[in-house]
């Protein structure tokens, strides 16, 4: 019975090999002519010498790019952290609502998703640029009250300055951070909402009998419960933020690149795939470390904690 | 028994869920240091019943009283009542000792008393050679006690159990029934338990109440709710019973029945038109001639099935070709085995003091 499934059974051998095939092409091959380049040098326009040499790595380590980097972390934990602050609350609103409502909230959270990044990115453009919806909306409120208090003969009060100032909501990091959590925040809420779904509700009950208020079982009881999910969201936040382009390009300014942009620029407008590919590498490098130490926590408690918590006895 | 004070009383309890009313005016006294069961069919609002006194649900209208103090709006954390859950709820993320030190930490309890209290119900449950192990390493029958440690640990006024031995096999479940009765008798804490078991609620309450339908049919000690039941509806949800056909002569105190003549009631208080009689299966023998003894009903039949489980055979037999009635017979002697057989014409007895009159 073991092996009426495994691997030795020809047809399921046969049906992995487009995947494998597919893999390999597009996935193993480029990872390793980036990996091998990133050690080479550029010569000339399209001419790379492998000498596998360190050099790539250790301007990356360098002034403006070390900089960047270490902004693209702090800009992604930035992120990450109000994606956590504001997941939370939705995901346990979400899986305590009725079936209809939960539905309708999930799709919503979903939908997002299913629309081009871009066109969601150049909707934030239309919000918050200088003319956009939200200074559009605050000059309108400033003219109506400026209109108001000189009907009310008020005007030489002047509590309004006559001219309305456009908020500068563009072209900088706050843009950024607003328009990464934008894009990422239902891969924070759904791994939370999803371990909230599989928990024992009799838990909550539990801790209700025996004396704890909403606020302790919140903290004692609901907060450890959903760590997997919490560090599933990190990781799946954390990440792609780290290596976004498209976002600080739109409505970063000129000081606001992040590492992603960068990467972007070395393998187009540089034209140095070398260095390019070392700091494509760095960041996988720390990917690496920052799934590792999820690894090294799941193997920690999956004794009993991780195992447990799914399962209803 | 020398009757205890009241420790729960409920009054007029109400409560609905939508169109369906899941507690219809319940009024019940549990006295202290009793093992309370209520007993019912899956649906009947027994859980809900629970729940509202533990204050997971808030009653419509009516109210719980704990230790005279009403606790109809007192939520649930501040009640002076714990509960067990069906599931068990132990918390994954804390080890046994920390599980059963949750209700303790939240009340500001010295680490000292914390510590002691800890020590004494490990001791009870024997489970000391566990308490650094999580729920999920541990076996039904463990989680079943660390669940009901959580509980007794903080020194309620009543211990909730809501069906907590239907997760667990049988012959551990009858273990465990053992246990819970020991453990209730060597604290004095009062028990309430919700089930759908009727061998579970004979075998360890001290009362029973019988539930149908969001009402209590009958309060009764569990002896009394087997020999002397009061209402037709408990005497045939607990155990099984045969109502005999048939109707009352209250003038003569006589009850008319087709098939056994005419029983003589006298003796018997509270007699009604509306009434029926009934008796026990197992009261009924076999018997090899009739005797003319006083107070026995004698009657002929055959056996139409017999069903063997070893200790017992149930044997269903049909009278004078119309009345079919059961009978249990212990099987005392191997060679007898073949007088039960399908077909087999035998002759059955019963005492008239064994006959129950019940209302309909």
């Amino acid at each position: 019975m073991a092996n009426a499934w495994g691997l030795k059974n020809k047809l399921f051998i046969l049906l992995l090999i487009p995947g494998l095939a597919w893999l390999l092409c597009f996935f193993i091959f480029p990872i390793i002519i980036v990996f091998s380049m990133s050690f080479g040098q550029k010569v000339d326009i399209i001419g790379i010498d492998y000498n596998w040499s360190l050099h790539n790595y250790f301007r990356a380590f360098n002034g403006v790019y070390f900089f960047t980097l270490f902004k693209s972390i702090i800009i992604s934990s930035i992120t990450t952290f109000i994606c956590l602050i504001v997941a939370i609350p939705v995901a346990l609103y979400i899986s305590f609502s009725s079936t209809r409502i939960k539905s309708i909230l999930l799709i919503s959270i979903m939908l997002p998703l299913w629309t081009n990044l871009l066109i969601r990115t150049y909707s934030l453009i239309a919000i918050l640029r200088t003319k956009g919806h939200i200074n559009s909306s605050l000059e309108y409120l400033w003219e109506a009250s400026n209109r108001a208090l000189n009907f009310l003969n008020l005007a030489n009060y002047n509590i309004f300055n006559n001219n309305f100032i456009p908020l500068d909501l563009m072209y900088n990091n706050f843009a950024i951070i607003l328009g990464l959590f934008y894009i990422y925040v239902p891969f924070m809420i759904i791994p939370i909402y999803l371990v909230l779904e599989r928990f024992d509700r009799n838990l909550l009950e539990a801790s209700y009998d025996l004396g704890a208020n909403h606020f302790q079982t919140f903290f004692k009881v609901i907060m450890p419960i959903i760590i997997p999910g919490i560090i599933s969201g990190i990781i799946l936040v954390f990440i792609p933020c780290l290596g976004s382009f498209i976002i600080p390009d739109l409505l970063g300014g000129a000081d606001s690149q992040m590492i992603g942009n960068i990467i972007e620029r070395q393998f187009k407008s540089a034209n140095d795939w070398p260095f390019g590919s070392a700091l494509s590498f760095i960041l996988i490098y720390m990917t690496i470390i920052v799934i590792s130490v999820r690894y090294i926590y799941s193997k920690l408690y999956s004794k009993f904690y991780i195992r447990g918590m799914y399962e209803k006895y | 028994m020398t009757k205890n004070k009241i420790c729960i009383e409920i009054k007029n309890l109400n409560k609905s869920f939508g169109d369906t009313l899941a507690v219809d005016d319940v009024s019940l006294n549990i006295h202290e240091n009793e093992f309370f069961t209520i007993l019912g069919p899956s649906g009947c609002g027994k859980s809900t019943l629970l729940r509202l006194i533990s204050g997971l649900e808030i009653q419509d209208k009516g109210s719980i009283i704990i230790n005279g103090l009403d606790c109809s709006s007192i939520p649930a954390n501040n009640r002076p009542v714990n509960m067990v859950f069906q599931s068990y709820a132990l918390f994954p993320h804390l080890n046994i000792k920390d599980n059963i030190e949750f209700g303790l930490k939240l009340k500001k309890i010295p680490i000292k008393d914390i510590r002691q209290r800890v020590d004494n119900i490990l001791d009870l449950i024997k489970m000391r050679d566990y308490i650094y192990k999580y729920p999920a390493e541990l076996s039904g029958g463990q989680r079943q006690r660390v669940a009901l440690a959580r509980a007794i640990v903080n020194n309620p006024k009543i211990v909730l159990l809501d069906e907590p031995l239907s997760a667990l096999d049988a012959n551990l479940r009858i273990e465990m029934q053992q246990e819970l009765v020991n453990i209730q008798r060597n604290l004095e804490i009062t028990f309430m338990l919700v089930t759908h078991d009727q061998d579970e609620a004979l075998s360890i309450s001290s009362k029973i109440a019988i539930m149908e339908n969001g009402k209590i049919i009958e309060t009764n000690t569990s002896t009394n709710m087997y020999e002397y039941p009061i209402k037709k509806y408990s005497a045939e949800f607990l155990g099984r019973i045969n109502i005999i056909d048939g109707y009352v002569l209250k003038k003569k105190q006589i009850f008319h029945s087709e098939i056994f003549g005419n029983i003589d009631l006298k003796g018997n208080e509270n007699i009604c038109e509306n009434m029926v009689l009934a008796i026990r299966p197992e009261k009924i023998i076999i018997e090899k001639r009739k005797e003319n003894k006083l107070n026995r009903i004698y009657a002929k039949g055959t056996i139409t099935n017999s069903t063997y489980y070893g200790d017992m055979s149930y044997l269903t037999i049909e009278l004078d070709n119309t009345k079919e009635i059961y009978i249990h017979v212990q099987n005392i002697h191997r060679n007898s085995l073949n007088e039960l057989k399908i077909g087999k014409k035998l002759l059955a007895s019963f005492d008239i003091n064994d006959l129950i009159l019940l209302e309909k």
